[in-house]
């Protein structure tokens, strides 16, 4: 009895490692996707490369393409790197090391500042921003809001959209007291969930259980920007090590194509012209 | 031929038995090679106890991230540490076998529960109950430690009632034949007899709740100052690397590196404790 | 002169104690709960076996859930020989010595080392340096380290358990120390083995920091293990934090607790079977 129990155990112990050299062999034997590529950085962009990216799949099934998230620097490092073939970057002026890739602008976009709903408040002066994200105007009854401090949300060091946010309103150094999250989308979240809560974040990425402020009496939508009232807005860059080729560049077209500019324009960024 | 054959399996087997040693050295030496030379540069102290941290600047103080650390550490050992003992001594002590058979894999099953799913809760549920009726942002160090008291008390439950359950039943029989009730057997006779384990497992908790990232980043807030109340947001040594690790380069990523040493170091500080204290157990039983 | 009687002290105790465990269990429950009550009914055929649409917006989490199989899979892949292998040297092929000392801490130790680091680790080497990209084999391999600590554990304690005895018989009979390791001593440790592989899965399963940096999130099905995949943890991760889905992101985490309640399940199925059928 021992022993015919014995044999079976060994048999089941052969069986699982077959099967997971079966997989193993399964996993590596297929072969690569025939055209694949990484898109990393700007997560302010990260969800219109997607939704560009699913469009441009759904017509070429044969293709893969990778979004992946990070930040700006992400994009740069990784466009560098090689870890992505195309890094996306939204910032309003491109780092030294940046000059190494050829970059194209596939888009515009501004930069809307957000609070909760709930908040009565709805304009800033320019000046008025600048204070708060400094740290130096900490209460909403300062700026003709409730009694209650003001939680000032911001994005990682690193972040484009926080480089370029500070740069546009001026701000030298982010309040100490800044709660900090690392993606548009975790802004949005802790806005919407905390009603003493400012944060900023791409027009584009806005949606109804947000409100967006005026900065300077001019609200932030497409039109505005294309008029060029409306001030805080920055570019989007592609980013590619040598001029791009292969499906990078056919990408890169696709984007910049009239159906991809379309694409753009309805999710709420601004095209590139 | 069989010999050799033997002598070829046990070459092979021992090549193998140093992949987890050399695993680790691997690690070791990639952290220490990245992140050592920022801390000789600046000087450990400045690296250490300033507390400027703007990476854009130049400026790398981990200070702030160490005290959040510290903090979210601590208050999670005095909210999981008490519950998960308190648990470990009524489940072995004061109900049935057959209860502790069946609530020890329950408890341990939720050490598998994804530590994503405890930080959205603590998002959804912790932090606006925090806002609402202790003020500040909500997302603090107060709704970290909250979480990740919870988060370790299966770690402390399941190695204290090994601990507990490892203590012969001699030591109980005794101590109620000498007429002692069953709490004074247990505060008297059982916890010392297993006090090694339960603290070794305190110890194992601590390095878990250090080491713990996703969670943290979703309900502390994050923000790089050093912390005057519990009701602050703060950012933890864990959360900087997971936060900047991607963009990171030249001296920041030396930087975040060299903070991965610091929880490299005092992970193994952790580690060596408990071992010895677990030694100490097995040597002397 | 005690305040107190003994046998107050030991029924104040009893209730201190009672209600600490009872506060234990009740918000266990309630995270449990919580996620079901409101992820459960976003589950159905659809939403596990369709793609997901919209960055997973709409749809179902397919790919994820492939990731969340293969991952685990490619981790224990390597980890399961070498962590089996490593148990086998310690008890049944060498003396317990500065060597064994050695190994034995090292396992510990990297068993204690959070998995941020191996993040880290796994980026800086296997992404970058090795210049894998993010991918399931990167995702894989940094995940198999991570639970080798645990593999080496269980299966050291399993192979101890199997009486010497049984060793004695087959070298009795000829056998040779490996013959004897592969047909008696793994066999009979299998329940150990078993266990500790069912934990491991339930640790990859639920890692996300070391996974988001060296498998990426790409959110298709994989074609090698050269691409890149999202986990079910992951996936949730984005979903939540960056508020795409409420309803999406309750229903993975659903889908996360029913599978990791089944991984348990199972484990104790087997070693039960296993137990039951050896006495």
């Amino acid at each position: 009895m021992q022993k015919s129990t014995v044999g079976m155990k060994t048999l089941t112990l052969k069986r699982l490692a077959l099967v997971g050299c079966a997989a193993a062999v399964a996993l590596c034997g297929c072969s690569r996707q025939s055209a694949s590529i990484t898109l990393a950085g700007s997560t302010a962009f990260q969800p219109f490369a997607e939704k560009l990216a699913e469009q441009y799949m759904a017509a070429h099934p044969d293709i893969g393409i990778t979004v992946q998230g990070g930040g700006s620097a992400v994009g740069i490092q990784s466009a560098l790197s090689g870890a992505a073939q195309i890094g996306m970057a939204d910032l309003l002026e491109l780092p030294a090391e940046a000059q190494a890739l050829t970059s194209v602008v596939v888009a515009r976009d501004g930069i809307a500042l957000v609070v909760h709903p709930a908040n009565p408040v709805t304009n800033l002066a320019l000046a008025q921003a600048r204070a708060i994200f400094s740290g130096t105007l900490r209460n909403w009854k300062d700026v003709g809001g409730a009694d209650q401090p003001i939680t000032v949300v911001s994005r990682e060091a690193g972040s484009g959209t926080r480089a370029s946010f500070e740069k546009l309103i001026g701000v030298v150094k982010l309040s100490p007291d800044a709660l900090v999250q690392d993606s548009s989308g975790t802004i949005r979240e802790t806005v919407i969930n905390d009603q003493r809560a400012v944060g900023y974040l791409s027009h584009g990425l806005v949606n109804d259980k947000l409100k967006m402020l005026q900065v300077d009496d001019q609200e932030c939508s497409t039109d505005k920007v294309i008029a060029g009232t409306y001030s805080l807005v920055r570019p989007i860059f592609l980013l590619t090590k040598g001029a791009p080729e292969g499906l990078a560049k056919a990408f890169i077209g696709y984007i910049l194509s009239t159906n991809g500019q379309q694409c753009i324009q309805r999710n709420g960024l601004i095209p590139a012209q | 031929m069989k010999a050799r054959a033997e002598k070829l399996a046990q070459r092979i087997l021992l090549v193998i038995a140093l992949s987890a040693i050399s695993s680790l050295i691997l690690i070791a030496l990639f952290i220490f090679k990245e992140g050592t030379p920022i801390m000789v540069k600046m000087g450990l102290r400045r690296f250490l106890f300033s507390s400027e941290w703007e990476p854009q600047a130049g400026l790398f103080g981990i200070y702030p991230m160490i005290v959040a650390s510290l903090w979210v550490t601590l208050g999670a050992m005095l909210i999981g540490a008490p519950l998960g003992i308190a648990g470990a001594i009524f489940l072995n002590e004061f109900v049935p076998k057959t209860v502790l058979r069946i609530v020890k894999p329950a408890i341990e099953l939720l050490a598998g529960i994804p530590s994503v799913v405890y930080g959205f809760i603590g998002v959804m549920v912790l932090a606006p109950l925090i806002r609402n009726h202790l003020g500040g942002p909500g997302l603090s160090i107060l709704a970290a430690a909250v979480i990740l008291g919870v988060m370790i008390l299966p770690t402390v439950i399941s190695i204290s009632t090994d601990a507990i359950g490892a203590v012969p039943n001699s030591y109980r029989e005794g101590a109620l034949a000498l007429g002692a009730t069953r709490w004074q057997a247990v505060h008297m006779v059982i916890l010392k007899a297993a006090r090694s384990g339960i603290i070794a497992s305190i110890i194992l908790a601590m390095g878990r709740a250090i080491g713990e990232t996703m969670a943290v980043i979703m309900v502390a807030g994050n923000t790089v100052k050093l912390p005057h109340s519990v009701l602050n947001s703060a950012r933890t040594l864990t959360a900087t690397i997971a936060f900047e690790m991607a963009s990171a380069t030249g001296r920041h990523r030396e930087a975040l590196f060299a903070i991965g040493v610091v929880l490299f170091v005092i992970i193994m500080l952790l580690n060596s404790f408990a071992t010895v204290i677990l030694r100490g157990r097995t040597t002397r039983a | 002169m005690r305040l107190v009687s003994p046998k107050w002290t030991q029924r104040i105790a009893v209730g201190v104690l009672g209600a600490a465990t009872l506060a234990t269990l009740l918000i266990l429950l309630f995270i449990i709960v919580f996620v079901l009550e409101k992820g459960l009914r976003t589950i159905c055929w659809n939403f596990l076996f369709t793609d997901p649409q919209d960055m997973g917006r709409a749809g179902g989490i397919f790919p994820t859930l492939i990731g969340t199989l293969l991952l685990p899979l490619l981790a224990l892949a390597v980890a399961l020989p070498l962590g089996v292998g490593t148990a086998v040297y310690l008890t049944e092929y060498t003396r317990e010595g500065r060597l064994t000392r050695i190994i034995r801490f090292g396992t510990d130790c990297l068993a204690g080392i959070p998995s941020i680091i191996f993040g880290l680790f796994g980026f800086i080497f296997f992404v970058t340096i090795l210049k894998m990209g993010w991918c399931l084999l990167a995702g894989g391999l940094t995940l198999a380290i991570m639970i080798l600590p645990t593999i080496i554990r269980t299966t050291e304690e399993a192979i101890r358990a199997v009486p010497y005895s049984y060793r004695e018989v087959s070298f009795s009979l000829g056998a040779t120390r490996w013959a004897t390791v592969v047909k008696v001593v793994l066999p009979n440790a299998l329940p150990g083995i078993v266990t500790g592989v069912m934990l491991s899965i339930g640790r990859c399963i639920g890692e996300t920091a070391a996974v988001i940096f060296t498998a990426g999130q790409a959110l298709h099905l994989p074609h090698s293990v050269f691409d890149s995949v999202r986990t079910m943890s992951v996936h949730f991760y984005i979903l939540a934090r960056e508020g795409i889905s409420a309803k999406n992101a309750y229903g993975t985490a659903a889908v996360l607790i029913i599978s990791i309640l089944l991984l348990n399940v199972t484990t104790y199925w087997l070693m039960h079977r296993f137990i039951g059928r050896r006495t």
